[in-house]
């Protein structure tokens, strides 16, 4: 991975930026085409307004065995009403144009579609698109050796997860493998709303930095501000995404949803900037 | 496979060794480009648990001691070998000129070959301290041998099974509970097995610490291709013995249906080294390719990654999976065993489709013929023989020996087998005798 240091990460650049201001950044993520493509759009820059500081856009996909029924069900909605895996490209394209180029757009991905697109044509297009990266929750580095080159050719982020049951020796491999940020999955699960968020979230997340991450996010089960404040303690970044898309899944008029999930993504935007100072009160 | 390198160091040793090894040797990870672990990180760890306990349990003579005598006691092993000269008639040419032999798994415990693995894999699960076994099952011959393991064994057993399985194999289910396992239809997806084995991955990362996940075939992420595969390799091996005892040597074919392809492994696996022998794997063809709706891998799919291994696939243009289609559950499935992909494209095993309504002739005959009622699944195989049988007869052949793996007996099948021809009643409208 001799490239890796003469790339400039842009995740890992906004997440540098966060923590210089003291404080984990907000992950946001929505599937692209629920519930079809315009409005799955119109979703997600919701989301930006509203405060997310990183966008993950989910490629929907007929076998998503990291998912809970949330997303599973959003996924098949998608998959229903027509959604390709180019309409990714459109959508990280629409969040770089809104934001200025300020909130990285990286796509989360399992992997037969990525393959199927080719490898490097993927990489390729979603750079072009103003995209920063990719997330690929089935795919570990052991057998990633086409999308290292490809990532490294385009300069895009890979962001490898890690797991409560991960080795040490593993965190070391995936942290040298990844690029932006790592992944680290805080309970032994899928993804879905959780009452707690695992303990072992802290510990891996130190136990990962101790391997060498640069950077490191927290998914699977935070859902509410508070959540998002405790695990901002510790992440450089909280990663949301069944709460987000819950929002969406209901059968309110559209602008009412939208609305629900700005008013989510702003009590979590608020839960990551004051995770950090002593009482949450005072800071408000 | 726990390397430091994410490229992987595996990768190049598995094609030095195909260049020089045994095909019937092959390990794992992978077979050619095909195998691999396309999963989640978090099963990581579990995966190589239990390569690590399959591999010391291979060299430990107590564990094979074991495995052995249930093989013997439980199971009824060896299984018969059976002449099937009145079914062979039907393949035409002068008498005898064609000779089927069946190896008959459909005498085993449970009605199946999927026994063999799945006492391989309980017996494991005891070495490895886990208490709770998941398993998917389509037709629900392999969900009903984990229920048996289970119960043999005293492990809580959970069994994922698709809605629309649940249904065209009622009995099955019945069968898993009476022994004591818990079914769970899934209802997300195209509600089969595809859809069965997410919803076992998912409870699998979700319980990885006290679940083993009893995979019923030659699918997945390594090491479950190469493990089913030594599980199920006594098929071939006795059938072997047993066509050397019977005719003095080898078949000149060997067939068997591949849904994941174990029990095609299994009985492949004893000739992959042998030139003489021709090797046909035979897919369901549903009702036809043209049609769409089947589930034949090699004529309709393309190589792609689906349950954690690459191989053949039926995907679209976005690498979605598609659903499959077969008259039998069994072979109901998108993607198939990376080791047939490996053979396929060595060229070193021949694999063809079988229409539902090709299958369902074969399946008559058989019972017609022999007495002996098969797996729907199974009669894939038979059908494929016959298909195979005709053409050496028509190339002039007179000493043809086939032996077919009869993966099952078709018990659970003859509800739909009834519908399919007509033979119960009030069902006996429309399709009538196809
Ligand atoms: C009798 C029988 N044969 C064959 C199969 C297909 O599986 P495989 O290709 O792994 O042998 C099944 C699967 O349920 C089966 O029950």
């Amino acid at each position: 991975m001799s490239t890796m240091t003469t790339i400039t990460s842009p995740t890992g650049t906004r997440l540098a930026e966060l923590r210089a201001q003291g404080r984990a950044a907000l992950v946001g993520y929505l599937p692209v085409g629920f519930p079809d493509v315009p409005r799955s759009i119109e979703a997600v820059l919701t989301m930006v307004d509203a405060g997310v500081d990183v966008v993950e856009v989910g490629v929907p996909y007929t076998d998503p065995v990291m998912d809970g029924p949330v997303i599973q069900r959003a996924a098949e909605a998608a998959l229903a009403a027509g959604t390709h895996v180019r309409d990714v490209l459109g959508l990280v394209e629409a969040v770089a144009e809104h934001s200025g180029g300020r909130v990285p757009a990286l796509v989360m991905s399992y992997w037969n579609p990525v393959l199927r697109y080719g490898v490097d044509a993927f990489a390729r297009d979603l750079a072009v698109a103003g995209g920063a990266g990719l997330i690929t929750p089935d795919l570990i580095p052991d057998e990633a050796r086409e999308w290292i080159a490809a990532s490294d050719a385009h300069g895009l982020d890979r962001v490898f997860l890690v797991a409560p049951s991960s080795t040490p020796e593993r965190l070391r491999l995936t942290a040298r493998a990844s690029r932006g940020f790592v992944y680290a999955a805080s309970t032994m699960g899928v993804t879905g709303a959780r009452g707690k968020v695992g303990e072992r979230a802290e510990k891996l997340v130190a136990d990962t930095r101790a391997a060498g991450a640069e950077h490191v996010c927290v998914g699977l089960g935070v859902s509410t501000g508070p959540q998002a404040a405790e695990v901002g303690r510790f992440a450089d970044g909280v990663i949301v995404g069944s709460a987000l898309v819950k929002t969406l899944l209901d059968d309110a008029p559209w602008a009412d949803r939208l609305d629900a999930l700005g008013r989510l993504t702003g009590e979590l935007a608020d839960g990551v900037r004051h995770a950090r100072t002593t009482t949450p009160e005072a800071a408000s | 496979m726990p390397s430091s390198e994410p490229v992987s160091e595996a990768l190049s040793q598995t094609l030095a060794h195909q260049v020089l090894g045994r095909l019937a040797d092959q390990s794992g990870p992978y077979f050619g480009e095909f195998g691999g672990r396309y999963v989640p990180e978090a099963l990581i760890a579990a995966l190589d648990e239990l390569e690590t306990e399959y591999r010391k349990a291979l060299g430990d003579p107590s564990f094979r001691d074991e495995l052995a005598r249930l093989h013997r006691e439980y199971t009824g092993r060896p299984s018969p070998l059976t002449e099937v000269p009145r079914f062979a008639e039907h393949v035409g040419g002068a008498p005898g000129a064609v000779r089927i032999f069946l190896k008959r798994e459909d005498l085993n415990h449970t009605g199946s070959h999927k026994i063999n693995n799945v006492l391989g894999q309980a017996l494991l699960v005891r070495r490895m301290g886990k208490t709770r076994v998941i398993a998917e099952t389509g037709a629900g011959q392999h969900g009903v041998a984990t229920a048996t393991a289970a119960a043999l064994l005293g492990l809580e057993c959970v069994v994922y099974m698709g809605e629309e399985d649940t249904r065209r194999q009622a009995l099955n289910v019945a069968r898993m509970r009476l022994l004591g396992a818990e079914v769970v239809p899934v209802t997300i997806g195209t509600r089969t097995l595809k859809d069965a084995i997410n919803e076992a991955l998912r409870d699998w990362v979700t319980n990885v610490e006290t679940t083993h996940y009893l995979l019923g075939t030659v699918t997945g992420p390594h090491p479950f291709p190469e493990m089913v595969r030594e599980f199920h390799r006594i098929i071939g091996e006795e059938a072997r013995e047993q066509m050397l005892e019977r005719v003095g040597r080898l078949p000149d074919v060997v067939a068997a249906c591949v849904g994941g392809g174990s029990n095609a492994l299994g009985i492949f696996n004893a000739f992959l080294d042998e030139e003489s022998v021709a090797l046909y794997g035979f897919e369901a063809g549903g009702e036809g390719i043209e049609s769409g709706r089947h589930a034949a891998r090699f004529s309709g799919g393309a190589p792609g990654v689906l349950h954690g291994a690459r191989s053949y696939l039926l995907q679209d243009a976005d690498g979605q999976t598609l659903p499959s289609h077969s008259v039998s559950a069994g072979l109901d499935y998108p993607s198939v065993g990376p080791a047939h992909a490996w053979l396929h494209d060595l060229g070193r095993a021949t694999y063809e489709p079988v229409t539902d309504v090709e299958a369902m002739e074969a399946f008559r005959l058989l019972c017609r013929t022999e007495g002996i009622i098969p797996a729907i699944e199974s009669a894939h195989a038979l059908a494929g023989a016959l298909r195979v049988g005709r053409s050496a007869v028509a190339e002039g052949r007179t000493d043809q020996v086939i032996l077919v793996n009869l993966s099952g007996r078709g018990d659970k099948d003859v509800a739909t087998a009834a519908t399919w021809f007509g033979l119960i009643d009030d069902a006996a409208q429309g399709e009538g005798d196809q």
